[in-house]
């Protein structure tokens, strides 16, 4: 048995007992009688800033009063009506800095109401019976393809088979999902949620998943486009920035989202090796997670590092004190100079930064950390353009998800706008869906 | 600190917090626990006459109204009178008043209408050594079904007569409570006086269905799937009872009867509220049977430190302030104007107060892109819906315009003279001012 003492890279730092505790949920459901409570405290605002703040605009009010007048199957409708993935955005969503930083008893009394969690107390209750609260339009026979079992194109795909379409959705990986199965920190998403909610979803009718097909040689665009009535992208972002400094080459520096995938797959937590010391580098949700995570399997020192200050951060404040919490050190203004090793990383070697003229520089003053597992948690990038217009790194889009190729819509974390986000995802396959529906019938 | 003693009818208490007669004062061990707790005195449980006791059903008695965060705003109750063996109340009476001189006790009674009936209970409560009776004639459930109770409240005549009769066979104070479910209840007070009562109480319970059960298709409290109508008491029904209160102490007929306030009373608040209005004390119970009886504590402390604030030493300095500024309709100043003014500062934008105004008043609030909420002053009538709504206390007052103002709504300067519907043109009987 190691412990969270041992040297290097180990395993079973803590016993079993320990990691299942560790990685329940970290917000426990709300019972009856606490989401009674919690519902109580909503104001029913005119005209919510709540609901202006959802980027899937849920009537958030309506439910919560459907929950407090004891119809909570009728509170998940308005939330599904909105967003099919309420249960997994009730989960995962920045609550802190949507809805729940709108709402009028934060302002009022630093505490509002406790939307995120009353919203998964209502759709738990639906999926937990087991019901489909909708059914399908008449057919219309129209195929439609959608790349990407994400966010983005699960809703994309549910609210087309509810207008009549048949689709089909490809996906990469061996399971559907996308960020959601692969990409989330395990505390978020327990108990096999993200599989049973792509189940739930599915059992609409009208969507066949096909795993392990990537775009590429045999999944081609143009084939889809001649094949199917239109084509929904949802790819995601595949690639994962490099850190180019000395050293990112050394055994122990990986990637933070292969070690998440890697921790959401695995079946037995006990197995995962993580390092004594560990240093992630980077300053969103991935980094957060990474480093909660890595401490959350044993890991003695976990440090967050990160080139700019705390407010430029794009993990919330909120993730930031959960980090903390957990014991994680954050650092600002710093960047990775180069990682130390014979062979395996055993130091990285950072160099505190400034803003001069606005451009970020190094001070030339460096400190030097031991690290025996470097995570990169700098961003990920399109890995494929399937030919389309670009805006920046992300495929082009107008409207709602129009790319430059009639025919052919995109959405989530490979498009241009919005932010990366499970709910902004789920928002452009709607509103994609919407479009496509439009498009191909005339109807409004 | 303000003395809360209180002379009731000649009847001292150290507070003027009493417990009504209702299920807490049904026995000795909760009269006594009551006691201890600090409630200057209790209206014992309801005694009816010798002989076997009436019966109470054995499923629920109580039906419930709630709040926000189940908040109890109203009770009702289908529960009797005690219970218990008459002898059994008397001689536990008589133990507690020996043991507690210092606190009333009050015992309330409930027999028959027939002359004798009261003849013979009245020595034995008289030989208890209590302060004083309380007639029940109030109860709305149960006991008003067989002559009693509701049924004798709601005759004047006969609250006249059994008045007499307590006066006749009684040597203490005799207290007259009187039921809400009547049409006026100055009529029933003056009968209570007429009969040489020597105050009232009010208001016993309101007739009440809280609730129907969807599933059972049964009102509640269901007994065996069927309901039946209960008495409604608790902090909901204090605004009708304020109301009786004082109309009883404006009234010609009734004016200087001593009362005693019962109706929701929950806070040393509701109490004061109560007192301005010409009470002498007050009788709690819902508040009791939802916190237990600690909750005098903060009655006293409440009221101790309001009085202390006011400069009021005595309960007597303030009793019946309120009764002069309570008026009919058509003696408001109408050359009043007031308007509503929103403190940006402390509001938090929910809007509520919009919503209320656009939806269903004067569309008298603006709401820009922003979500600042302003009073439109063309079109506030000032009827204080918006103050009502919103969730922060003191965020929308009422301002009142100064008299040579000109009101942006109706374009008149505001006047300084009182004016009132007696006078006013569209009035069709007004009497000319000359």
């Amino acid at each position: 048995m190691n412990t969270p003492h041992t040297l290097g890279i180990a395993p079973a730092r803590l016993n079993s007992d320990e990691l299942a505790e560790n990685f329940t949920d970290l917000h426990a459901p709300l019972n009856a009688h606490e989401a009674a409570v919690a519902a109580d405290r909503c104001y029913f605002c005119h005209d919510a800033p709540c609901i202006t703040a959802c980027p899937t605009d849920i009537d958030i009010p309506l439910f919560i009063r459907q929950i407090a007048t004891g119809t909570p199957d009728a509170a998940a409708k308005t939330i599904f009506d909105m967003n099919i993935l309420g249960g997994m955005c009730a989960r995962v969503c920045p609550t802190e800095d949507l809805c729940e930083q709108a709402c009028v008893r934060e302002m009022a009394e630093g505490k509002p109401v406790e939307i995120g969690r009353l919203q998964r107390f209502a759709t738990d209750t639906v999926m937990a019976k087991d019901v489909m609260p909708y059914t399908r339009a008449q057919a219309t026979g129209n195929k439609v393809a959608v790349i990407g079992a994400g966010p983005a194109g699960l809703a994309c795909a549910h609210r087309l088979a509810l207008l009549g379409h048949e689709v089909t959705v490809y996906d990469a990986q061996p399971k559907a999902g996308g960020l959601n199965e692969y990409g989330i920190a395990a505390y978020k998403s327990t108990d096999d949620f993200a599989a049973r909610e792509v189940e739930w979803l599915c059992s609409i009718g009208g969507i066949e998943i096909k795993n392990d097909m990537a775009l590429g040689a045999k999944l081609k665009i143009d084939d889809l486009v001649g094949c199917f009535s239109a084509v929904f992208l949802a790819v995601g972002l595949g690639g994962v920035n490099a850190l180019s400094v000395d050293g990112d080459d050394k055994d122990g520096v990986e990637d933070a989202v292969a070690f998440i995938e890697t921790l959401r797959q695995a079946s037995d937590l006990a197995a995962l090796p993580v390092g004594r010391n560990v240093v992630v580098i980077g300053g969103g949700m991935t980094a957060v997670d990474a480093a909660v995570q890595s401490k959350l399997l044993g890991a003695d020192n976990v440090t967050i590092a990160y080139r700019r200050g705390r407010d430029a951060m794009s993990a919330s404040r909120y993730e930031q004190d959960l980090a903390a919490s957990h014991g994680v050190k954050l650092m600002f203004n710093v960047q990775p100079k180069a990682i130390h090793g014979n062979g395996a990383a055993t130091e990285i070697e950072l160099e505190y930064t400034a803003t001069k003229d606005g451009a970020l520089t190094g001070t030339g003053e460096a400190i030097r950390l031991p690290a025996d597992q470097v995570f990169r948690a700098i961003g990920q990038t399109l890995t494929t353009d399937a030919g389309l217009k670009l805006n920046g790194r992300k495929i082009a889009v107008t409207g709602a998800g129009q790319t430059s190729r009639k025919g052919v819509w995109a959405g989530g974390d490979c498009a241009s706008g919005g932010d990366d986000l499970t709910v902004t995802a789920v928002a452009e396959g709607r509103d994609a869906a919407m479009d496509i529906h439009k498009t191909l019938t005339g109807d409004v | 600190m303000a003395d809360l003693t209180t002379d009731f009818l000649g009847i001292k208490s150290p507070n003027p917090f009493w417990l009504a007669s209702a299920p807490p004062t049904d026995k000795e061990y909760n009269v006594r626990r009551a006691f201890e707790a600090g409630w200057g005195g209790v209206v014992w449980k309801t005694l009816g006459s010798e002989g076997p006791p009436v019966v109470n059903v054995n499923g629920p008695r109580y039906g419930v109204i709630y709040g926000a965060d189940r908040r109890v705003l109203g009770i009702n109750n289908i529960e009797l009178i005690t219970d218990r063996d008459l002898y059994t109340n008397l001689e536990e009476i008589k133990r507690v008043k020996a043991d507690y001189p210092d606190r009333a006790i009050i015992v309330s009674l409930m027999v028959p209408c027939e002359e004798q009936a009261w003849k013979d209970i009245l020595p034995l409560v008289e030989d208890t050594g209590a302060d004083g009776i309380e007639l029940n004639f109030g109860c709305p459930h149960g006991m008003s079904e067989r002559g009693m109770g509701a049924a004798v409240g709601q005759v004047p005549e006969y609250i006249e007569m059994v008045t007499r009769w307590c006066k006749q066979y009684y040597s203490k104070p005799v207290i007259v409570k009187l039921t809400p479910n009547i049409t006026d209840v100055r009529k029933p007070a003056a009968a209570a006086k007429r009969g040489g009562a020597d105050a009232v109480s009010l208001i016993n319970t309101i007739n009440s269905i809280t609730s129907v059960n969807l599933d059972t298709m049964s009102p509640e409290p269901s007994i065996d799937g069927k309901g039946t109508h209960g008495g409604y008491c608790g902090p909901a029904v204090k605004p009708i009872a304020m109301s009786m209160v004082s109309e009883i102490a404006r009234a010609e007929e009734t004016r200087g009867l001593p009362i005693s306030g019962i109706g929701g009373v929950t806070t040393w608040r509701d109490a004061a509220e109560y007192i301005t209005l010409g009470c002498g004390n007050v009788q709690v119970c819902t508040a009791a049977m939802t916190y237990g009886f600690k909750i005098v504590q903060e009655m006293i402390s409440g009221l101790s430190q309001w009085m202390d604030e006011k400069g009021h030493t005595s309960i007597q300095d303030f009793m019946g302030k309120a009764i002069p500024n309570t008026t009919d309709w058509q003696y408001l100043n109408l050359n009043y104007v007031a308007k509503a003014v929103i403190n940006q500062d402390d509001c938090i934008a929910c809007g509520r107060c919009y919503a209320a105004c656009e939806d269903t008043s004067h569309q008298a609030i603006a709401m820009s892109d922003d979500r600042t909420f302003t009073v439109i002053d063309e079109e506030c009538v000032a009827c204080n819906l918006c103050v009502d709504v919103c969730p922060v206390e003191d965020c929308i007052t009422m301002v009142a315009l100064e008299p040579g103002a000109t009101d942006p709504r109706t374009g008149k300067v505001v006047q300084k003279e009182y004016a009132n519907w007696t006078t006013h043109p569209n009035n069709p009987s007004a009497t000319a001012a000359e």
